[in-house]
Formats: structure tokens, sequence, C-alpha cells
């Protein structure tokens, strides 16, 4: 049996665009650049297309960070999905921050079809950030005693 | 409040009698001492059971996204029904947001304006004060229903200035203390769903907490699905709570949920200028975009 390591590597689920950010992953695929295989991608129509819910439910049920990547302003394949998006996660990033979740752990970019470097050194710094951050799981496991007449 | 009750009920019977609303939501007397409960005065006869006193707390607009629901199957000729509603500052608030989220037709509802002085606090158990007007009210920034098509004269409270005090207190703590704080408070929580029945803002017919296929959260007992739930039903609440505390109100845990909500309606009002139910506008915060929207949270992976 081998020896389990002893460096922390964390679990980063990543919600990509369907037109650009997984397109951008693909090229630095393509390209052989290399970057920490510590992402898991999940690739999503649009980045209008993250329901706040997939975020929450994502590091519920144990990962340890969150990308969520999209096409640049303007850019949108449906013309404006990507600024709906940015409104929502301006919201849920400063709520999740005030709730006690560390900015590190849920963070948002935009990466277009063209820039597979960008999305090597974005992957580099979300993991990078939340390796320094605790190994500890986020959501507290614990059930209620119930008392049985 | 004798003097605004006679009022109100004169203004019901009237809306009544001359047949322009089918049904007057206010508050009748509860069964417990120290209860008002909602009420549904359907004819003259029926107006003259409302009261108007400090235990109106409820937010009745909770009740309106039902009483205008298109049934499964409409009647010829079906027409949603005409609707007067008591309505304090807090009322007022919601309505406008469901109006703008098309859950109320406008011209079917009318707004019995209610002076209102503050509600009393609920009693919970173990809560030693007596008398005492509510946290809601007291920080109420407008305790006047906006919009009134019928205004009972009256003395209302002063309104209050926004100022969000708890917000940045809360804030001014380290991550791992907000995140125990929190945990903590809705540790307590046994998932009664009353927040959510309780709260004007939550009208969805099939509840993300209640969906299974995808489930997004379990109904198990366990700790972390309870903490799901909570992030969920707030982030709903974003650029549409109007902090009426309907849900802190009808929590028999007596959870803060308002510390936590309240952060939502300090963002809106900070990065968009949103106040919903004060200054709105006819779209939902979240349905819409400026090209200048804050980008201050947007990782740039250049940035050393």
């Amino acid at each position: 049996m081998t020896k389990p390591s002893q460096t922390y590597e964390p679990t980063i689920v990543a919600f990509l665009c369907n037109w650009c950010s997984y397109a951008g992953a693909d090229l630095a695929g393509v390209s052989r650049l290399q970057y920490p295989a510590n992402v898991r991608v999940i690739r999503v129509p649009c980045s209008g297309r993250v329901d706040p819910l997939y975020i929450i439910k994502a590091l519920q049920q144990g990962a340890d960070g969150v990308l969520v990547s999209g096409c640049h302003p303007g850019d949108c394949h449906y013309i404006s999905g990507n600024l709906v998006a940015r409104r929502k996660f301006a919201m849920l990033k400063n709520f999740l921050e005030y709730l006690g979740i560390e900015p590190a752990r849920v963070q948002f970019s935009w990466v277009s079809a063209s820039e597979g470097q960008r999305f090597a050194s974005l992957v580099e710094k979300v993991v990078n950030d939340v390796k320094k951050l605790n190994a500890a799981p986020k959501f507290p496991r614990q059930r209620k005693a119930v008392a049985v007449a | 409040m004798v003097d605004t009750e006679k009022k109100m009920k004169a203004a019901a019977k009237k809306l009544l009698s001359e047949g322009k609303v089918d049904v007057v939501v206010g508050f009748c007397k509860g069964s417990r001492k120290n209860a008002s409960r909602p009420f549904f005065a359907k004819s003259a006869a029926d107006a003259e059971l409302l009261v108007w006193d400090g235990f109106c707390t409820a937010n009745l607009a909770a009740f309106l996204p039902r009483l205008f629901e298109r049934p499964a199957r409409p009647k010829d000729g079906w027409k949603p029904p005409r609707v007067a509603l008591t309505a304090k500052g807090c009322d007022g608030r919601s309505i406008a947001g469901l109006v703008r989220e098309n859950q109320v037709p406008r011209a079917n509802l009318v707004i019995i304006g209610m002076p209102c002085e503050g509600m009393l606090a609920v009693q919970k158990s173990g809560s030693a004060k007596k008398n005492e007007t509510a946290r809601a009210c007291v920080e109420c920034v407008s305790p006047e229903a906006a919009d009134a098509d019928v205004r009972i004269e009256g003395t209302s409270r002063k309104p209050a200035k926004a100022s969000y005090g708890r917000v940045k207190a809360f804030a001014a703590k380290s991550a791992a203390e907000r995140w125990k704080a929190f945990t903590k408070e809705i540790s307590r929580c046994i998932r009664c769903n009353a927040c959510r029945e309780a709260c004007p803002n939550c009208y969805c017919k099939v509840c993300f907490a209640d969906q299974r296929k995808p489930s997004w959260v379990s109904p198990a007992n366990e700790l972390s699905e309870t903490v799901a739930f909570h992030m969920g039903r707030m982030f709903h609440q974003a650029g549409r709570c109007v902090e009426c505390d309907a849900c802190v109100n009808a929590c028999p845990m007596g959870i803060d949920l308002r510390l936590f909500t309240q952060k939502l309606a300090a963002d809106a009002v900070e990065l968009f200028g949103f106040a919903p139910g004060v200054s709105g506008g006819d779209v939902p915060m979240l349905h819409t975009f400026t090209q200048d929207d804050t980008e201050r949270f947007i990782t740039d992976p250049e940035e050393k």
C-alpha cells in the first residue's frame, strides 16, 4: 500500500461556460500547458446558467473551492448572460464571505477561448489560494439527537 | 389605535358593501391572549371582526400570490379576485416587490394604508421583556405604505435611517468566528420551514428545498444540509428582502435570521443602489445589469 501524500491537495469544482472558458481550457490542453490537476471541470452553457445553489451544493458536498468562469463582458454568446451573472456573483461572493467562507474558496473570472495561458495561470492561482487555507471540511457534519418518547 | 381601528372598519365595510372588492385581508382577534391573527373579511358583517392593535405583526402580503393564483383548470370567464389589504409600511414594501415580480395585478389590489406606530415584539419563550417595540419596527425606514389607495389618518412612527450597524459589527469579526457563529445559530433550526411560509417573497410553488430531482438539500437530520438550506433561502432574498422580520417572528426557535439577510439588503443598496420597496424601479435587481457593474471581485490570474 502506498503511503498517502503528506501534502494537501484540494479539490476545486470549476464551472466553465461552453463558448469561452471551456474552449480556453481545451486550448490549454492541446497547447500542452501544465496546470494543477485539482480542478474538476463542469461544462455549463453560459456563466449565467450557474445557479448560486450549484456553488453552495458543491461546498456542502465537500469541494474545497469553486471556480466559475465565463466569457469576458461583452463577448457572451447569449449577449448578456455573463453580465447578469456578474451582478449575481457580486452579491453571492460578498454574502458567502460575510457568512465566513473565505473569499479564496469561491472565485470568479473571465477566460476567452483564445486564452489557454490565462486559464492555466488562473487554475494555478486558485489552487494556490485554497492550499493556503485550512484543509478542514467547511460544512459541519453533525446529527441532532432526537428524543424518542 | 381604537380610533384607527374604527376608521379601518368603516373603510373595509365601505369597500365590501359597495362591491369594490371581494375580500379584505386584515387581522382579527387571535385565540390566545396578546395575539392577532390574519383574517379574510368577505362581507360587511365579517369586517366588524377586524382589529388593529400592537400584535398585527404578520406580513399580510405573504397571502397575495396565492389569492391571485390562477387555478390549474380555470372556469370560463375566470378573473383574478379583487382584494383589499390593510397595509403597514412593511406590507407596502412587499407589495411593491410582488408587483415588480408580476405576482400581484396592481389593478386588482386596493391598498388600505394604515398609520403604523410599530408593532410589539413577538413574545418567545425565554424573552423577559414585555411591551417592547419589535426590532424591525425600530429600524423601519418607511412605516407608511407608499402608493396607498385608501389612507387611514393617524400618527405613524418616525422613519429610521438605514444604518446596518449590526451587519458592520458582525463583518468586523474574523472569517472563522463568523462561520462558527453562523453555523451555531443555524444548528438550532428544526427545518419546520416556518420562515419560508411567512415570507412574502417565498411564493415558489415548489421550493428548491422540497425538490428531489435534483435534490438541492436533503431532508436528512444533518447540520450541513440545514446550513446549505439556509444559505440558499437567504440568497434568494438578494435584492428582494424588505426587512419586515416575518421570518424571524415565525421562527419557533428564535433564530436571528435578520443578522444574515440584512447583509444582502445592505449590499443591494451599496453595490446597485437598489432598496426593494423603497426605490426599486420596475425590474428585479438580479434580472438586469449595467455595463459598469462592479468588477472588483473578479479574479485576475495575471495580478500578483
